[in-house]
């Protein structure tokens, strides 16, 4: 987590496909799959805001904020 | 940072979205690095026109909110050529697959970097006709299975970096969908060298070429863009010279733009006419 900054993680479900890609490259192993099998952040406090899941997100479905303010 | 953060929905028609590349087509991740650089650029919306021909790549021409034109298979240079000679300010951006590019298309490219036109051609070579089928392409290379092969090809494939560099072309790069940041770089320099600019981008097609040739899903095909590739003179080519080079192969400034050389001759043309 970046420091005194929250991070939302705007996944649009009708626009994602389900590859899996964000899941599998983030170095912090915030995302998962939902039952609907489409991305989902399961843990965005462990979130650090690299953006490599909305780099490489070939559905253009992630959307990282960040957002000033401290987490507790 | 004084510019506005980045956000593709600023770049995109959203209307035709979800896009109809499949899940994990390495297109998508082309398309964001296209939309990142025109953002970095601080170009304006208006300036752009993208021109592409057929297959799944020359969608990119549909989702983006830039002048575009969906032309003929292969052809997307020419119709770019001439939208650029009539209206030299604009940004020519043609994304192009591997076989629009080079195999349809394969005379409109050499012919276009021995011009020198400025023209941004981002070639997203994904080995394969995805859109019409799994045919294999120039690029497949030989003993890879396709629908078209099914007991393994025996074509030989083209270095897209090698052709660019023989036509002429002054700018001459590549990349993979692994290293988008890279890749988006290199569409940025591509874009903003005046003359032909030729960006090669690996990227993967799951459904046909990695079903076909059991290289696993798209997860899978892009952790091998990470180990197969390295950056241009690395080290590790002593031990693997297999290993393809990313980066930037050639960038020559000295060869007249050909717009520019055009308004020269109709300068000359002109003289003592008036």
């Amino acid at each position: 987590m970046g420091k005194g900054k929250t991070v939302k993680h705007l996944i649009d479900k009708e626009w994602c496909k389900g590859c899996g890609i964000c899941i599998h490259f983030c170095p912090k192993n915030v995302l998962e799959f939902n039952k609907q099998g489409k991305a989902k952040a399961a843990r965005p406090e462990d979130c650090i805001a690299c953006k490599l899941c909305e780099l490489r997100c070939p559905d253009l479905a992630i959307q990282i904020i960040e957002e000033p303010g401290s987490r507790k | 940072m004084t510019k506005q953060a980045f956000n593709f929905k600023d770049y995109i028609r959203p209307r035709f979205f979800p896009h109809i590349w499949c899940p994990g087509c390495g297109h998508g991740i082309v398309l964001g690095s296209l939309l990142r650089a025109v953002h970095e650029l601080g170009l304006n919306k208006n300036e752009i026109v993208i021109t592409s021909g057929i297959g799944c790549s020359s969608r990119i021409s549909g989702y983006v909110d830039f002048h575009s034109l969906h032309t003929i298979h292969g052809r997307a240079l020419s119709f770019a050529t001439g939208v650029k000679l009539s209206k030299p300010s604009l940004k020519a951006i043609v994304p192009m697959g591997d076989g629009d590019a080079l195999a349809i298309g394969g005379n409109h490219f050499i012919h276009a970097a021995r011009r020198n036109i400025d023209i941004t051609a981002i070639v997203m070579n994904n080995r394969i006709y995805g859109m019409t089928g799994g045919q294999f392409s120039p690029l497949s290379g030989s003993g890879k299975k396709a629908t078209t092969a099914p007991y393994s090809t025996i074509d030989r494939s083209f270095d897209v970096v090698e052709l660019a560099k023989s036509a002429g072309a002054t700018f001459v790069a590549r990349s993979t969908v692994y290293h988008a940041n890279e890749c988006k770089d290199l569409i940025k320099k591509g874009i903003s060298h005046k003359g032909f600019s030729v960006v090669e981008i690996l990227t993967q097609c799951p459904t046909y070429y990695g079903r076909k040739n059991k290289e696993g899903d798209a997860i899978q095909m892009m952790e091998s863009y990470k180990t197969n590739t390295v950056k241009i003179g690395s080290k590790k080519l002593e031990k693997n010279p297999n290993l393809i080079q990313r980066g930037v192969f050639v960038e020559n400034t000295d060869i007249p733009e050909y717009c520019e050389a055009y308004d020269k001759i109709i300068e000359t043309a002109m003289k003592g006419k008036a």
